[in-house]
């Protein structure tokens, strides 16, 4: 659906998006992180055939970044949700959406039979003739996810559908997200918020300027941060600590409340030696479980390491 | 270029700003104020002189009056032209516009075509009364029909739909600019610079007769064209949303 290489975007002196190198499958929810400033509104702005590229190449949806009869091709196939809502607030919801359809060329009759769907998912029927202005935050936003998605488009760019929403409107539309999910639509979805991309996504990518990673987010957690063995504890004491240090040979070990974190690569092989080596050192165990890193980490791991680069 | 597709946009912002007194008050009751007005002044001149030495002054005070409707070409669109760009911009639904399959070119001529149609409209009504009440007003008095002439037929169809032009196109370049609508307006106000010295030759006598307004015209025709290609330019895809403040 999305097949990006080395696509780059400068303003001015400031590269903004650099070298984005990038394959979303059809059906696929693909997350996108990155901090404030990272580029993620700059390269949706891009694929969506909104701005222009710097240099490197995009085809989205089955047509190539560039020419305007492409792009008015690809336009035609995308729905795109801005980071501002940009409803029409004097008109209701339904004549947003209807304005919408009709700039999409759509059949009224099919047109009128898609915004009933969809006000009808966004719980937003009842309300259809109500201007917008009276609307909340979460209901504005519903309603400009159903205006992305009034003339039926194969791909969804979703640019932070949830950032300045309440969590209970959050929910709402995380909701819907995955609502769209299971109608099989490939979504390209921005967010900071990494609690939902890992509901949500089938991969991520981290982006900072540069994408750093792209993935599964199991796969990311497994091979981006370090694995560790936590081991519960009647009692912990730094002589215990010391010990088992001194019998792992190693210093990859840390007491957090009543259980120690030892680092480890393999863990089928060194479990058990953990386990032995806290038993020879007098400790009782209580549990022994494998602690697997959040996204969270992964995410500040590799932002973090961008930073300290010169 | 899908003239459809820019008359969707078109009739869409007519039927947002249809509900804004700022934009129907002036749009309706300046053409009112000049069509029926002026007519009842002359009306009372006209009563109170009775009808000597009518014949030499009045019929140049009355085209002084439909001169007026030049300046509403050039104001009223402007009211109409700011909303349409600068409030989309400030609501920020121009990018959501921008990103359905319309083109730049078929946007601003909506946007044009929105401020533009119902301007023309309405002045070509206000004439219309202002016309028949002047005749009935003072065909006692002169013993003809002073309108339709030349000069009116010039003036509405084309001064009136070239000045608008050009009020608008340069609203289009002041959007860019401007971060509300007030300020647009404010701005697009210079529109009145090249009328202000049309107004002042009437004034020291260079008569405004129908040859001398197609020229006026045709020195619009070439305004109007320069000024496209640079709104053209303004009225970009990424310049709106990378450029514009
Ligand atoms: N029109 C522009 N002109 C100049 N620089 C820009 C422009 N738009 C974005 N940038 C810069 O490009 C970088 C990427 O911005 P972008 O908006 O894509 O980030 P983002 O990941 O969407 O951030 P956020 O999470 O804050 O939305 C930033 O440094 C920003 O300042
Ligand atoms: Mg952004």
């Amino acid at each position: 659906m999305i097949h990006a290489e080395g696509l780059t975007k400068r303003f001015g002196s400031l590269t903004a998006v650099d070298q984005i190198t990038l394959d979303v499958g059809d059906g696929e929810v693909f997350g996108f992180l990155g901090p404030n400033g990272a580029g993620k509104t700059t390269t949706v702005r891009m694929l969506a055939a909104l701005i222009s590229r710097t240099s490197g190449r995009a085809e989205v949806a089955g047509y190539e970044l560039g020419s305007e009869a492409d792009e008015l091709k690809i336009r035609e196939r995308i729905g795109v949700l801005p980071d501002n809502v940009g409803l029409y607030d004097s008109t209701s919801a339904y004549q947003n959406l209807e304005y919408f359809g009709r700039l999409h060329r759509m059949d009224p009759t099919a047109l009128r039979t898609n915004i009933e769907r969809l006000l009808g998912m966004m719980d937003l029927w009842e309300k259809k003739d109500l201007p917008v202005s009276t609307f909340s935050k979460g209901m504005k936003q519903k309603v400009a996810i159903a205006r992305a998605l009034v003339h039926d488009p194969v791909l969804l760019f979703l640019d932070e559908p949830t950032a300045n929403l309440d969590p209970e409107a959050a929910k709402m539309v995380r909701e819907v997200i995955l609502e769209l999910k299971k109608e099989n639509r490939t979504i390209f979805l921005n967010t900071h918020n990494l609690d939902e991309a890992q509901r949500i996504c089938d991969r991520v990518g981290i982006l900072r300027t540069r994408l750093l990673a792209v993935g599964p987010v199991e796969t990311l957690r497994s091979g981006f941060a370090r694995k560790r063995t936590a081991v519960r504890l009647e009692r912990t004491s730094e002589a215990l600590v010391a010990a088992v240090k001194q019998r792992l040979r190693t210093d990859g070990v840390e007491v957090s409340g009543d259980r120690l974190l030892v680092d480890v690569d393999d863990p089928a092989r060194e479990n058990p030696e953990i386990a032995e080596a806290v038993v020879a050192a007098g400790g009782r165990i209580l549990e022994l479980s494998q602690v697997s890193p959040s996204l969270e980490e992964v995410y500040l791991k590799l932002v973090h390491e961008e930073t300290a680069l010169p | 270029m899908r003239f459809s597709q820019a008359w969707l946009i078109a009739r869409h912002d007519i039927g947002i700003f249809r509900h804004r007194s700022g934009v129907m008050g002036p749009l309706i009751g300046l053409p009112l104020f000049v069509g029926i007005g002026f007519p009842v002044l002359v009306d009372y001149i006209v009563r109170s002189n009775g009808t000597a030495g009518l014949g030499t002054y009045l019929p140049g005070l009355i085209d002084a009056f439909s001169f007026w409707f030049v300046i509403g070409a050039a104001t009223l669109p402007t009211a109409i032209a700011a909303y349409a760009i600068v409030g989309e911009k400030v609501e920020k639904s121009l990018e959501p516009l921008l990103s359905t399959p319309t083109t730049d070119g078929e946007i601003l001529l909506g946007k044009t075509l929105a401020a533009f149609v119902p301007t023309v409209l309405a002045i070509w009504a206000g004439s219309a009364l202002f016309q028949g009440l002047i005749d009935a007003a003072t065909r006692g008095a002169l013993g003809y029909l002073l309108y339709p002439n030349g000069e009116m037929v010039v003036i509405l169809f084309a001064l009136v739909p070239l000045v608008s032009l050009y009020a608008i196109e340069l609203c289009v370049l002041v959007s860019s600019r401007v971060t509300d609508a007030r300020s647009a307006q404010q701005y697009a106000s210079i529109t009145f610079v090249p009328l202000i010295f049309l107004y002042v030759a009437g004034e020291i006598g260079f008569t405004l007769d129908t040859t001398h307004l197609l020229y006026i015209a045709a020195g619009f025709v070439v305004l109007v064209l320069a000024l496209f290609q640079v709104s053209r330019r303004t009225f970009h895809r990424e310049e709106i949303l990378t450029q514009w403040k």
